[in-house]
């Protein structure tokens, strides 16, 4: 296939390029970069006049859960959905079935990813830290890192011991791969199922309280300054206090990282009145404070990542009593929307700060090499209109769960199209 | 007269002539319930479920003796022996409950939320017979109504709910319906048993019932369940009793006539002493009178105006 980009506004933070620029691109390969380029007839041109063209999106914290549980997901609908939401690469966490522990776990989903969808998403597979993610005993993580693991995460269960978590820490930075915790002190949040607060107690609902998540990232930052060459990274952070300890360690200059989640930056607890489970999520939706508060740390840098927490359930799981449903919505295919809705709109972000947080801080934070947007580079680019309004319809969504609680939003910005691996996907 | 909503689901939100509809409703057919022939036809030809996920004797016993005054066809299941404890879901029983041409269904359900789930999934009319630790609004009408009753008015009435706020739904429909008709309300209970930001909600916080004793008109007094100790929210039983157990000793406190009240059943000489509950202050058996007609009350202004 041979395209000729013209008039997008490329927006690079790999090599600080941000300016109009066309592209000729041969074959999934970058031909040429200019202005006022031309080609001939054979090549599709793609106006891209109003539109961004940025490295390639990653999401690194998306739940696929194939192995043994395709009935929420697989690896081709999630990257479907992956790169329809403008994504070329997704991190998957390993709460599957078999567990995501073993080098021959990690090796499947690496090799089915590059089966499905033309391989247009790179799938890199987070493993657990521990076997089982039982939260007893190491994995191998020396194995797995050689089968293509980028980071290690018990997601879904925090680790609650603080001997393995020292144990893990100290592991893994042997191989220069994170620890990414869910952080959340399970003693605390025991039996919960929205923030505790003001609208738990008229709810009536067992609340799980931000203690639960500052505690466990406290006590995770003691660790790390005990072992300072670890390398720890706080996966979907939801209260204010713990972004205010990520915060203060950084600038101790721990090697320490975080992510948010589009929802929790977006919506807070009241949401909840509605009894809808698609607002259950875990951590939970928080105070509108502690929106606030998120908001300010993606600022000023103290969150490096947006990830959206993908975790596909379907109806028949989540239509159930408040309290007995699953935790967790999608967000592949919302992302950018609500990104650019909530934080560009509001100027809490440039668009240039967006890319950096979707694109080019994963990657740093994971050891993948960047991606670089030169001549004779291979084509790893995301294309996304900024201003376009659209209308979430989760029938409209190529994940195979349609738990969101987006449905019917009016979102800015979408994803247009993208490229990896020699292939091009467009939207209509 | 009309509701504004076709269900009964919390008095969170209800407004106060709603409140005073089914309070002032229910004083006709109290009246009812003293005639020699205590069946009126207002609901003949309707049929309602009354669908109990979770034991009840006394709530359940009401409702069906409200439904048969009003003339309507009931039918009751509780989970026990019912096709829920095989695995179908809320959803499903509801559905094919309603497959039946059921006009009404009140439900009574473990988790907070479920008559709302229902009240989403179903065309009939949905009462709340409790939902988790969220509403109890029958109840809560009932106790407001014997207040009424009692003190002739709630307005500027200082209510005090005593003892395990955070897993009641009594507490919080009489709160929320309380607040909204005027009454002052406190809660008085172990600091680990008072939900979070529950100031917010326009209550006042004791912890000692001496503090508030001297304050009150009416104290509505709550089970306490022994599961609560179990997981590690106050020592023992004995230490209850003595700190927020009520007390003959402790009413001497009183600087006015207080009425007391409970939503049962009680846990004489845990939660309230065997003496106080049988005394002239209490009005717990009227209470449960009471609760037949507030429920004639609610069924019949949801059954008819449709």
């Amino acid at each position: 296939m041979k395209l000729l980009l013209k008039g997008g506004r490329l927006i690079d933070p790999v090599s600080g390029k941000d300016e109009s620029l066309d592209m000729i691109i041969i074959e999934g390969r970058i031909e040429k970069i200019g202005t006022s380029l031309s080609a001939d007839k054979s090549f599709q041109e793609i106006n891209l006049t109003g539109k961004i063209v940025s490295p390639g999106l990653i999401d690194m914290h998306v739940h696929l859960r194939e192995p043994g549980f395709e009935h929420k997901e697989t690896i081709e609908t999630g990257c479907a959905a992956a790169a329809a939401g403008g994504f070329t690469a997704v991190c998957c966490m390993p709460n599957t079935n078999p567990v995501i522990d073993d080098e021959s776990v990690a090796r499947y989903v690496r090799e089915k990813a590059k089966s499905v969808c033309d391989g247009i998403v790179d799938v890199y597979p987070i493993a657990a830290a521990t076997k089982g993610r039982q939260g007893a005993q190491l994995s191998p993580m020396a194995e797995l890192v050689g089968a293509g693991a980028v980071g290690f995460s018990d997601d879904g269960s925090p680790i609650m011991s603080a001997e393995i978590m020292r144990r893990a820490l100290e592991y893994s930075s042997m191989y220069g791969v994170p620890v990414i915790q869910h952080a959340e002190d399970s003693t605390l949040s025991h039996g919960g199922s929205m923030n505790e607060g003001y609208v738990s107690t008229r709810l009536g609902i067992l609340g799980i309280p931000t203690i639960a998540e500052v505690l466990m990232v406290e006590r995770d930052l003691t660790l790390l300054r005990y072992i300072p060459k670890a390398r720890y990274h706080v996966a979907h952070v939801s209260a204010a206090r713990a972004v205010d300890c990520v915060r203060r360690a950084k600038e101790e200059g721990l090697h320490v990282t975080c992510e948010v989640t589009p929802h929790h930056f977006t919506l807070t607890d009241e949401v909840v009145e509605s009894y809808d489970t698609n607002t259950k999520m875990n951590p939970p939706l928080r105070t509108r404070d502690d929106v606030q508060a998120l908001k300010e740390a993606l600022r000023d840098g103290t969150i490096d990542v947006i990830a959206t927490d993908h975790a596909p359930h379907t109806i028949d799981e989540k239509e159930v009593e408040y309290t007995s449903a699953p935790f967790g919505i999608v967000g592949l295919e919302t992302a950018v929307g609500l990104s650019v809705a909530e934080l560009v709109e509001q100027n809490i972000l440039t668009l240039y700060q967006l890319i950096e947080k979707l694109s080019t801080n994963p990657r740093t934070i994971l050891s993948l090499a960047p991606i670089k947007i030169a001549e004779g580079e291979p084509a790893n680019l995301s294309l996304l209109d900024p201003h376009v309004e659209w209308t979430v319809d989760v029938q409209s969504f190529r994940s195979k769960s349609k738990n969101s609680p987006f449905h019917g939003r009016v979102l800015k910005g979408r994803a247009i199209g993208v490229m990896n691996n020699g292939n091009v996907r467009l939207s209509d | 007269m009309k509701l504004q909503s076709r269900h009964l689901l919390g008095l969170d939100g209800m407004s106060k002539e709603d409140i005073q509809l089914i309070l002032d409703t229910a004083v006709s057919f109290k009246e009812v319930l003293d005639r020699p022939i205590k069946k009126v036809p207002p609901l003949q030809g309707k049929t309602i479920a009354n669908m109990f996920f979770e034991s009840s004797t006394r709530t359940r016993l009401s409702f069906e003796l409200a439904e048969r005054r009003l003339s309507a066809d009931v039918v009751s299941f509780t989970t026990a022996g019912s096709s829920v404890s095989k695995g179908e879901t809320l959803k499903d029983t509801a559905r094919n409950i309603e497959a039946m041409k059921v006009d009404m269904v009140v439900i009574r359900h473990s988790a907070a939320g479920a008559a709302h789930f229902l009240s989403r999934v179903v065309q009939a009319n949905v009462l709340n017979a409790g939902d988790g630790s969220h509403e109890h609004p029958t109840q809560a009408l009932l106790d407001m109504f014997t207040l009424r009753e009692k003190r002739g008015s709630l307005e500027g009435l200082h209510v005090c709910i005593v003892g395990d706020v955070t897993h009641s739904r009594v507490a919080r429909s009489n709160i929320f319906g309380l607040i909204t008709m005027g009454a002052k309300v406190s809660v008085c209970g172990p600091a680990t048993l008072i939900p979070r930001d529950v100031e917010k909600l326009g209550v006042s916080v004791y912890h000692r019932l001496e503090d508030v004793l001297p304050k009150v008109d009416v104290l509505n007094v709550l089970r306490i369940q022994l599961e609560r100790q179990e997981r590690g929210l106050f020592p023992s039983l004995r230490e209850y009793h003595r700190y927020f157990g009520v007390t003959k000793e402790k009413m001497a406190l009183a600087t006015k006539p207080v009425t007391i009240m409970h939503p049962g059943p009680i846990n004489r000489d845990v939660e309230i002493s065997a003496d106080l509950a049988d005394s002239e202050h209490s009005v717990i058996l009227q209470q449960v009178t009471n609760g037949v007609a507030i429920r004639m009350a609610a069924l019949y202004l949801l059954g008819t105006t449709n």
